[in-house]
C-alpha cells in the first residue's frame, strides 16, 4: 500500500474514532491539531489501526509516534 | 465464538453510513429511529461504533421512550473510562438507556468514603466495580508464611468495605467483577499447589467473591471464567496494561461491555423466558415432510445425530431451570409431530413443549402467536433456526426477539446459545425451577377456556387454591424479584430491595402479604405482593402489583376480600389506593374502579386516587378456596 493509500484509510479510521466527520489529516497532522485527540481517544485509535491494518505496534514504537507521517511509515514497514 | 461475538450478525458494509445517518434522523426526530436504533445495537460493532450508538441513544430523545434508564456508577482498577462509552451502546443491545458516571482513576475507595461524592449524591441504579489484579496487591508473590492469607483478605477488605459503603446511596446492587488468572506462573504447575503464588491467591480472592455473591451482597459478572474461556493469554495483553492501565485486551471491549450490560439487564429482570425452536436441521438433520420418520438423522452411532441430541439435551437443561420450550416451524402439524410421539432417539417429549406453532405462516407471526399464548412479551423470546432467511425475517419483523447466527456445524448450536448469555441469571429461586410447567399450564389453560366459552364455569373447574401469607425470610427474595419485575400489573411501580423490605417486615404499622396460586395444572408459586400502612382511620395501599401469568382469575378480588378484613380487624373504615401511571400499567388503569372503589381525585405524577369504604363492602362469590395464614381463615370457593 503506498503513503496515499494508507493515509486516506487512516482519515477515515480517526474520523470514526474521533467523531468527527469532515477531519482532514496529512503527514504533519498531531495530536494538538486534533481537539478530541487525547490519552484516552489516543488508545482507541491505536486499538482501531491495529484492527484495520491488522498489525501490532510495540508501546516503543507508539511512544515514538510524532506525527501522523510517522504512522504513515510504521504502517507501511509492517503492511509491506 | 465467544471471542468474535459470533452470535451477533455481522454488521453490514455500510454500517458508518448507517450509523451516521441513523443520528441525523434521531436529532431531527423521524419516527422510525427508535427501530433503527434497536436493529443497529443487534450487529456486532466494534468499540467505536458503540460509542457512536450510545451518544446518539443518550443525546436524543429517541431511546427514552422504549429503552428502561438507568444510572451506572463505573469504579475501580484501571482505565475503565475507556469502557464507558461502549457500555451505553451495548446497553441498548439490551433494552438499557445507560447514564454511566465513571469514577476517578483508581480512586474508589477515596471517593466512596466521601459522602459528598457524587456516587453518593447522583441517585445511581447501580455500581460495577472492575477490578485488577495488579492494583489489588495480588499480582506478586507471598511466599513467606501467613502473607498469602493477608494479602488476599486485604483485597477482600478493600471490596467489601467499597461495597458497603455505596449500599446506601445505590438503589440497586454492586456489580463486581470475578478476576482472571494471570498467565504468567512462577513455579509451573506447582503455582497450584504454593499458596503464595499469584494464581492461587486470585483464585482464593475469586472463591470469596463467590461467597459475597451466595450470601447476596453483591451480583457476581464472572469475567475470569470468561477470561478463561476466551483463553487467559489471549485476554490480558500487558502491552496495553503498561501503555494505559487497561486491564484486558481493547479488542474485547465489546464482549467485556455486552457481559457488564446484560447482568445489569438481568437485574432489572430483562432476561429472556423462552426457547423457540425450529425443527428440520434445528433439533434433527433432515425435513420429517420429505424423509419421513425413519429417514431424519437424531441419535446415537452418527455424529450428526448425536449433534442434535445434544441440541435437544440443552433444550431440556435449560427446561430443567425454567427456561420455556416452544416450537416453530413451517410443516403440517400432524408431522411436524411425529417425531416427538415416535422417534426412539428423541429426548424432547409433546409434553417439554409449551407452544407448538407448526403450519406454514411466517415466522414472525407464529412467534407473536406463541409470546401471547404464554403471555410474554415478544422481547422474552429466544429463537433459533438453522435458516439464514428465517432468521432475517424474524429480525426484520420483529427486532426485540433475539435471534442468534447460527454456526455452520450443529455441533456448536448449544455453544452459540451459551456464549449469547440470553439466560443468564443473577438468582435462581424454586419459583424459578417450577416456571417452565407454569408457564406451560398456562398455555394449556388459554386453550381449555378457548372450548370451555363460559370464563367462570371455567375457573371454578382449575380447583384454583389461593394461599394469603406473610413476607418473611423464606419468601422475600421472590417477593423482592417480583417488586423489582413488574410492570404491568403495578398500581404503584414502587421498587424495594430485600434489605428494604426486612426493615418494612419489623414495622408494626406496614401490612405486607404475598400471594400464592395453585390449581390442578400446577403450582404458580409467589403471583402477587400487596404493602398497606396503617393510618388509623384509613389504609393507604403503597403496593399492589400481580405477576400476568395470573391476570383474570379473580386474584385481585381475593386479595381485597383480606385486606378489607385486616383492616376492619385493626378499626380502620377506608382503604386508600392510587394509581401511578407509567408506560407499562395502563393495564390497571381501572383496577381501583373495578373493584369498587370511589374516586378521590388525583396522585402524584398524573395518577389517580381512589378509596372504598369499609362499611359497604361485600365479599363476592370467589372461583377458588382461599387459605389465608395471615388472618387465620380460610374459604371453600363458591358452589
Amino acid at each position: 500500500m503506498n503513503d496515499e493509500a494508507i493515509l486516506e484509510r487512516l482519515q477515515e479510521i480517526m474520523a470514526d474514532v474521533f467523531d468527527e466527520d469532515d477531519l482532514v489529516v496529512t503527514r504533519d497532522t498531531t495530536a494538538e491539531d486534533v481537539e478530541e485527540w487525547d490519552s484516552l481517544s489516543h488508545i482507541r485509535l491505536m486499538v482501531a489501526i491495529e484492527r484495520e491494518f491488522n498489525v501490532k505496534f510495540t508501546n516503543a514504537e507508539i511512544e515514538s509516534l510524532e506525527s501522523v507521517g510517522d504512522l504513515v511509515d510504521k504502517l507501511k514497514a509492517k503492511t509491506s | 465464538m465467544f471471542r468474535e461475538m459470533s452470535w451477533l450478525p455481522a454488521a453490514p458494509a455500510d454500517i458508518r453510513d448507517q450509523i451516521k445517518a441513523l443520528g441525523a434522523a434521531a436529532s431531527a426526530g423521524e419516527a422510525d429511529s427508535a427501530a433503527r436504533l434497536d436493529r443497529i445495537a443487534t450487529y456486532r460493532l466494534d468499540e467505536s461504533q458503540l460509542s457512536k450508538l450510545g451518544r446518539i441513544a443518550l443525546s436524543s430523545p429517541i431511546a427514552s421512550g422504549h429503552l428502561a434508564a438507568l444510572k451506572i456508577g463505573l469504579i475501580g482498577d484501571g482505565t475503565l473510562s475507556l469502557l464507558a462509552a461502549p457500555l451505553v451502546g451495548s446497553g441498548v443491545r439490551h433494552g438499557l438507556l445507560l447514564d454511566v458516571m465513571v469514577g476517578h482513576y483508581n480512586a474508589a475507595v477515596q471517593q466512596v468514603t466521601d459522602p459528598n461524592d457524587p456516587l453518593h449524591t447522583s441517585g445511581l441504579d447501580m455500581v460495577f466495580l472492575g477490578l485488577d489484579r495488579r492494583i489489588m496487591g495480588l499480582d506478586d508473590p507471598a511466599l513467606a508464611p501467613g502473607e498469602a492469607e493477608a494479602r488476599v483478605e486485604a483485597a477482600l477488605a478493600r471490596v467489601k468495605m467499597i461495597v458497603a459503603a455505596l449500599k446506601p446511596s445505590i438503589r440497586g446492587p454492586v456489580l463486581v467483577q470475578s478476576l482472571p488468572l494471570p498467565v504468567e506462573a512462577l513455579f509451573g504447575s506447582y503455582d497450584r499447589v504454593e499458596g503464595g503464588s499469584p494464581i492461587s491467591m486470585t483464585e482464593r480472592f475469586n472463591q470469596s467473591l463467590v461467597e459475597m455473591a451466595r450470601a447476596g451482597d453483591i451480583v457476581l459478572v464472572d469475567i475470569g471464567r470468561l477470561a478463561a474461556t476466551i483463553g487467559a493469554e489471549a485476554w490480558d495483553d500487558p502491552r496495553h496494561w503498561h501503555a494505559s492501565k487497561l486491564s484486558f485486551a481493547p479488542d474485547l471491549i465489546p464482549l467485556f461491555c455486552d457481559i457488564v450490560a446484560r447482568t445489569i439487564a438481568t437485574v432489572k429482570g430483562r432476561s429472556k423466558k423462552a426457547l423457540v425452536l425450529d425443527l428440520d436441521n434445528t433439533l434433527w438433520g433432515g425435513v420429517i415432510g420429505d424423509d419421513g420418520v425413519e429417514g431424519i438423522v437424531l441419535g446415537q452411532g452418527s455424529s450428526t445425530g448425536e449433534a442434535f441430541l445434544a441440541i435437544q439435551r440443552m433444550a431440556l437443561n435449560l427446561r430443567e431451570r425454567g427456561i420455556v420450550l416452544a416450537v416453530c416451524s413451517k410443516n403440517e402439524e400432524a408431522t411436524a409431530r411425529i417425531p416427538f410421539a415416535e422417534h426412539p432417539e428423541m429426548l424432547l417429549k409433546d409434553q417439554h413443549i409449551a407452544v407448538f406453532q407448526a403450519n406454514w405462516t411466517d415466522k414472525a407471526t407464529n412467534l407473536r402467536a406463541i409470546a401471547q399464548a404464554l403471555n410474554i412479551g415478544v422481547d422474552a423470546l429466544v429463537f433459533m433456526d438453522d435458516n439464514p432467511f428465517e432468521r432475517e425475517q424474524v429480525r426484520s419483523a420483529l427486532p426485540a426477539v433475539a435471534v442468534p447466527e447460527m454456526p455452520e456445524d450443529p455441533a456448536h448450536y448449544p455453544r452459540i446459545i451459551a456464549a449469547a448469555g440470553y439466560f443468564d441469571t443473577v438468582t435462581f429461586t424454586a419459583e424459578d425451577r417450577e416456571r417452565a410447567a407454569q408457564y406451560q399450564a398456562n398455555a394449556e389453560r388459554a386453550s381449555m377456556l378457548a372450548s370451555a366459552g363460559d370464563l367462570s364455569s371455567y375457573l371454578k373447574s382449575l380447583d384454583m387454591v389461593c394461599t394469603i401469607g406473610p413476607v418473611d425470610r423464606l419468601t422475600r427474595p421472590r417477593v423482592a424479584q417480583l417488586i423489582n419485575k413488574s410492570n404491568q400489573f403495578n398500581l404503584t411501580t414502587r421498587r424495594y430491595t430485600e434489605q428494604e423490605l426486612a426493615a418494612m417486615e419489623s414495622d408494626p404499622r406496614l401490612h405486607l402479604v404475598q400471594v400464592r396460586l395453585a390449581d390442578r395444572l400446577g403450582d404458580n408459586g409467589i403471583i402477587s405482593v400487596l404493602i398497606a400502612r396503617d393510618n388509623g382511620d384509613t389504609w393507604d395501599i403503597d403496593t399492589w402489583l400481580m405477576s400476568c401469568r395470573v391476570l383474570g382469575r379473580d386474584v385481585e378480588q381475593a386479595v381485597l376480600s383480606h385486606l378489607v378484613e385486616a383492616a376492619r380487624r385493626a378499626g380502620a373504615k377506608w382503604l386508600v389506593g392510587e394509581y401511578l401511571p407509567t408506560k407499562k400499567n395502563v393495564i390497571v388503569v381501572d383496577h381501583y374502579a373495578k373493584l369498587g372503589f370511589e374516586p378521590a381525585g388525583a396522585a402524584g405524577d398524573g395518577g389517580t386516587r381512589w378509596q372504598l369504604p369499609l362499611e359497604d363492602y361485600r365479599v363476592p362469590d370467589l372461583p377458588m378456596n382461599i387459605i389465608d395464614s395471615v388472618l387465620s381463615v380460610s374459604r371453600e370457593k363458591a358452589a
